[in-house]
């Protein structure tokens, strides 16, 4: 069976790990040590992992972050998430086709007690948030504990291949999101007082005032914290269409777990659903692993993401279409293509302009919701409570962050502990590397110079590294508001570039690029690109497209140079020579030809109506709109009626396509009755509770 | 007609108004029930587990569960509905010489109201529950007639049969006083509106003590909470309901099902009971639950917990029902005090109700019913609750 690991990247080390067999409905396959089940399947080219009991239809992976349970398989006989599972030799793993049935077990000899454990502060996960506030909070001497589900720290920062925007000074910016991950896990890791458990999952927040956590996948422990920090990031929406549900239909962030922490080539070849930063870097993701991607649709008339993530993905050669929208997930057990089409001002479909592009998966990148329910309820049994990062409020991780670090200091202070006032300017910081993407201004190009560096960066973002690494100080932003746009300032200060190229390297828009026209006769300029892709990939003497900044083809030109160091981090940066008249103008250099993102010939309509609101329970749109069109305004009833939400993902992803179908309906949203929200967050075996020893 | 006049007034859509609602339409009836939630069963219903038996001892409850019990078990064939009807039984575990005795000396006066439950030895009952623990089990007895539904989906079945007869729901109305004139009841009157009645039904669940006062009448219902559990479903394998009533320090009796949907329910008693209205989900309820469970059912320890809730068991002194009418105030009636058993009382209670207030059998009923009555002697206990 072909292996579909990762054999190289260009940014992620590819390790050396033990091997062994495991089997898939009873045929030998290979693992890797610390695979979890889903990445092993993947990797042996198994996208399929079972027929759902209820309507027989294929299920696969689309959470990939333990939230839902749509990934389940039969391990050893019992039902578990292949992505939370770590796949161990000789495991028998089979599809879920039916209701599973319950193994038999022998009496259990003794029950454990229930370990009860008082902290000072309960940190519920060990991403960019929890992490920085449990820095905060071991620089204290407060004793704290991060629980988190997966089996490493750092959360979302382990999938991010791209280095980071937002503020050198603040949050790490110009380091690439894997190793401020490490960086963060290594220091938490200095503090005696601060303690991580790895797989480990909460579950509930109780009106005792004690959070339940499945410890390493097996101990039941109560936490009783004097304060609890939620810091649980945020699950990805969902966006019902046709085929919705089918494998290799999910989110972009279980892409990007599947690709940058797993190291698996899960798909040929992808699409897009959604032009904000997440699904932007998804497609940049997909590139870097070798993906062909298709193209991608935001039904807003702009992408709400970064430009120049937007711009990045345009000049690598995938179109990405603005007022478009999905129609379609096509294919009878796993995608096979996708139908979209433009869409009016009312966001209907324009018949006739319905296009479809083959693709083995479709990436849905819609938005995030906060995972919050461990804080409302904390909240609500009075707990002294935090919330910080997404979950608090979804921004980028780099806010996360910065919002973890004021938590930490908080928290401190609510303990009594003695932590300075928390400057006011932090705050400052906080609400502008929260902010949105800004107005697009000026690229700046500097003139009359022999060398100089060329900012395709125009839009106002939170971002500053260029501004750090220049040696003669001519990069610079307000520091007062770091959202504004870089300004080259040689001539006012006198200095000149030296081509030194680090902000070539730094900048994580790869928005930089360098023009030298020294020793160059009067028609050529050599110009230093930015490249994250294999060194490899490209040569010397080599012919390349080269783009401007939206992506529009300037020409062919020669490679002269690539040179990597350790000072460019694993970025290449490619000396091109190019006309003159062009130099000031390229920004990138073509990666994915354009065969890869040109439609069918025909488009595919589906002809089924298979709009899935509830994945768990196998709900359509259809069905919720008939029954509030009924009358019903009670989310509840809604709940009773279809068992929408009744799933074991407890409405996850339906609750807000509920909401969805209401507001679609001109339903106002003050005369819905929404869910009672019930514990358990998360599934676990009664036997766990029970504290059955094993 | 004035819009806001009705026969009768039904305060609570629950597990016991509900049913009524659809058996005084189906009488002619014009009825409003009044609900403060948002929709039908938002109340105890949902919460309960949705149990059916008529293996009471207390000649009352077997008479109206019995009547429950038919009206559950043919729904689908009269109405079309699906309401999730399993007749799997129900099953008291014996692992120890007390509750042997317990069961065997209930059987008797079961057996004398020709209720359909034996004992059986453990040899016997393990073929009826075959994943129960072994060791140390001495029998138990079953029941084949009871069973067990969906509590949600038959309040709404309920509520759909009683909308086809003209009966009125009003939700997120909250009921603020009952009107009286001259020693009879005449209207409700809530944070909405006014209602004029001749009969008014306190069906208020775990609020019917306060709905009583509101009437000028003490009935002695105290709500206090028990926790549930639904686990993920898995295929078929256990029929009957199983309940074990020993007592450890800390909890009375639980009980669990697979329900219709392959899923496990389960629910404990806590002891001391846990008294108020709190509803909101405790640390204690599962790894004290899991472990009672897992000793008598190994295989379970392995079956994922879904969700957990809390619900309320309008309890009276001696864990009957009070029904019927109030001195003083005639026109009112209880429904009250179902001590946990609303839901599978309900229908049964409606068939009876209806006889009585709308006089087609009147007699029957108030004779079924008089030993609910609220003037009783609450100082009897029964037996087996």
């Amino acid at each position: 069976m072909q292996d579909y690991r990762l054999k190289a990247h260009p940014i992620l080390p590819i390790p050396e790990r033990e091997k062994f067999e495991f089997t898939w409905k009873g045929q030998k396959l290979q693992a890797q040590a610390g695979e979890t089940i889903a990445t092993a399947l993947f990797a042996n080219g198994i996208r399929i992992f079972g027929y759902h009991p209820k309507d027989g239809s294929p299920q696969g992976i689309f959470c990939a972050n333990g939230q839902c349970a749509q990934c389940t398989v039969i391990a050893d006989g019992l039902p578990l998430k292949s992505c939370m599972t770590l796949v161990t030799p000789g495991m028998a793993v089979e599809p879920v086709t039916a209701l599973p049935k319950l193994p038999d077990a022998p009496p259990v000899k003794k029950f454990k007690p229930t370990e009860t454990l008082q902290v000072d502060c309960l940190i519920i996960g060990g991403g960019p948030a929890g992490l920085s506030a449990a820095i905060e909070l071991g620089q204290r001497g407060v004793q704290a504990l991060v629980v988190d589900d997966k089996h490493r720290l750092g959360g979302k920062l382990v999938l991010q291949t791209h280095r980071f925007f937002g503020s050198i000074n603040a949050c790490y910016a110009g380091t690439r999101g894997i190793d401020i991950a490490t960086k963060l896990a290594d220091d938490v890791a200095k503090f005696p007082s601060v303690t991580a458990w790895l797989n480990s999952t909460a579950v509930a927040v109780f009106s005792d005032q004690k959070v339940g956590v499945v410890r390493d996948g097996k101990d039941y422990v109560l936490i009783e914290p004097k304060t609890i920090l939620v810091a649980t990031g945020a699950r990805e929406k969902s966006l019902t269409f046709k085929g919705n549900t089918l494998p290799g239909v999910y989110g972009a962030g279980a892409f990007q777990t599947l690709v940058n922490r797993d190291l698996v080539r899960c798909s040929e070849r992808l699409f897009i659903i959604g032009g904000g930063n997440v699904g932007l870097i998804a497609g940049y993701h997909a590139l870097q692993a070798g993906i062909e991607v298709a193209g991608l649709v935001e039904a807003l008339p702009e992408c709400g993401g970064y430009k120049v993530h937007k711009d990045k993905l345009a000049r690598m050669g995938v179109p990405v279409m603005t007022s478009h929208t999905v129609l379609s997930a096509n294919g009878t057990d796993s995608v096979e293509s996708v139908t979209i089409a433009a869409i009016d001002k009312d966001w209907k479909p324009i018949p006739g302009t319905e296009k479809t592009f083959a693709c083995d998966t479709l990436l849905v990148a819609v938005g995030l919701d906060p995972v919050d329910e461990f804080y409302k309820k904390a909240k609500e049994f009075g707990m002294t409570a935090f919330a910080a990062g997404d979950a608090d409020e979804v921004a980028e991780a780099s806010a996360a962050m910065f919002s973890g670090k004021i938590r930490g200091l908080e928290i401190a202070r609510a303990l009594g502990c003695d932590a300075p006032d928390i400057p006011e300017d932090w705050f400052r910081t906080a609400e502008i590397l929260k902010s949105r993407p800004g107005e697009i201004t000026h690229e700046t190009v500097p003139e009359d110079e022999e060398v100089y560096p060329v900012l395709h960066c125009s839009q106002e973002i939170p971002c500053n590294p260029c501004t750090s690494v220049c040696s003669q100080g001519a990069i610079v932003i307000d520091d007062v508001d770091i959202r504004k746009v870089p300004d080259y300032i040689s001539k006012q200060i006198g200095k000149e570039c030296i081509a030194c190229e680090k902000c070539v390297t730094i900048c994580p828009g790869l928005a930089i690029t360098l023009v030298d026209l020294r020793k160059q006769d009067e028609h050529t300029a050599l110009v230093t690109i930015p490249y994250e892709f294999e060194k490899g990939s490209i040569q010397v003497g080599d012919y390349v497209t080269v783009l401007n900044t939206v992506g529009v083809a300037l020409g062919s030109v020669e490679v002269v140079r690539t040179r990597i160091a350790k000072t460019t981090d694993r970025t290449v940066l490619v000396k091109v020579r190019a006309p003159r008249e062009i130099a000031n103008q390229i920004a990138g250099i073509e990666i994915q030809n354009k065969e890869v993102s040109a439609p069918l010939e025909q488009y595919v309509e589906r002809l089924t109506d298979d709009l899935i609101v509830c994945r768990c329970e196998r709900v359509t749109l259809a069905e919720i709109k008939a029954i509030i069109q009924s009358g019903v305004y009670d989310m509840n009833e809604i709940k009773a009626i279809t068992r929408a939400g009744m799933g074991a993902c407890g409405g996850k992803t339906c609750g807000s396509l509920i909401k969805r179908a209401f507001r679609e309906l001109g339903t106002p949203m003050s005369e819905v009755t929404e869910n009672v929200v019930r514990p358990l967050f998360i599934e676990a075996p009664l036997g766990v509770f029970a504290g059955v020893e094993k | 007609m004035d819009k806001n006049v009705y026969d009768t007034i039904i305060i609570g859509a629950g597990s016991v108004g509900t049913p009524l609602a659809w058996q005084l339409a189906d009488a002619g009836q014009k009825v409003l029930a009044l609900e403060q939630f948002a929709s039908v069963g938002q109340g105890s219903n949902k919460e309960a587990i949705g149990g059916i038996r008529a293996t009471h001892s207390d000649p009352a409850k077997i008479s109206v569960c019995l009547k429950s019990i038919e009206i559950f078990s043919t729904w689908r064939e009269k109405y079309g509905d699906d309401i999730g009807w399993q007749q799997g039984g129900y099953s008291f575990v014996a692992y120890r010489p007390e509750e042997e005795k317990t069961l065997k000396d209930l059987l008797t006066v079961q057996k004398q109201f020709g209720l359909d439950i034996d004992w059986y030895d453990k040899r016997e009952f393990l073929k009826i529950i075959p994943s129960l623990n072994p060791d140390g089990l001495i029998g138990g007895t079953f029941s084949p007639g009871d069973g067990s539904a969906s509590p949600m989906l038959s309040a709404l079945a309920f509520e759909k049969q009683a909308k086809l007869r003209g009966a009125e729901f009003h939700y997120k109305e909250t009921v603020q006083g009952i009107a009286r004139t001259n020693g009879r009841v005449s209207g409700v009157i809530t944070d909405k509106g006014t209602y004029t009645a001749g009969m008014v039904v306190n069906a208020a669940g775990p609020w019917g003590g306060v709905v009583a006062k509101m009437a000028g009448v003490d009935a002695p219902v105290n709500p206090d909470s028990h926790e549930g559990g639904i686990t993920e479903p898995v295929a078929p394998f256990l029929k009957p309901m199983v309940v074990d009533i020993r007592p450890t320090a800390d909890s009375a009796n639980y009980y669990f099902y697979q329900h219709h949907t392959g899923q496990i329910i389960f629910c404990i008693t806590p002891n001391p009971p846990i008294v108020g209205f709190d509803h909101r989900e405790t640390s204690v309820f599962l790894p004290q639950v899991a472990r009672r469970m897992l000793e008598i059912m190994p295989c379970l320890q392995n079956i994922k917990v879904r969700r957990t809730w809390r619900g309320s068991y309008p309890m009276t002194p001696d864990g009957a029902p009070i029904v019927g009418e109030v001195d003083g105030l005639e026109g009112y009636f209880n429904a009250i005090g179902m001590c946990g058993q609303g839901y599978m009382l309900g229908p049964g209670l409606a068939v009876l109700l209806r006889q009585w207030l709308t006089g087609e059998n009147a007699a029957e009923a108030k004779k079924i019913l008089a030993p609910l009555s609220l003037y009783r002697d609450f100082g009897k206990k029964e037996k087996l609750k």
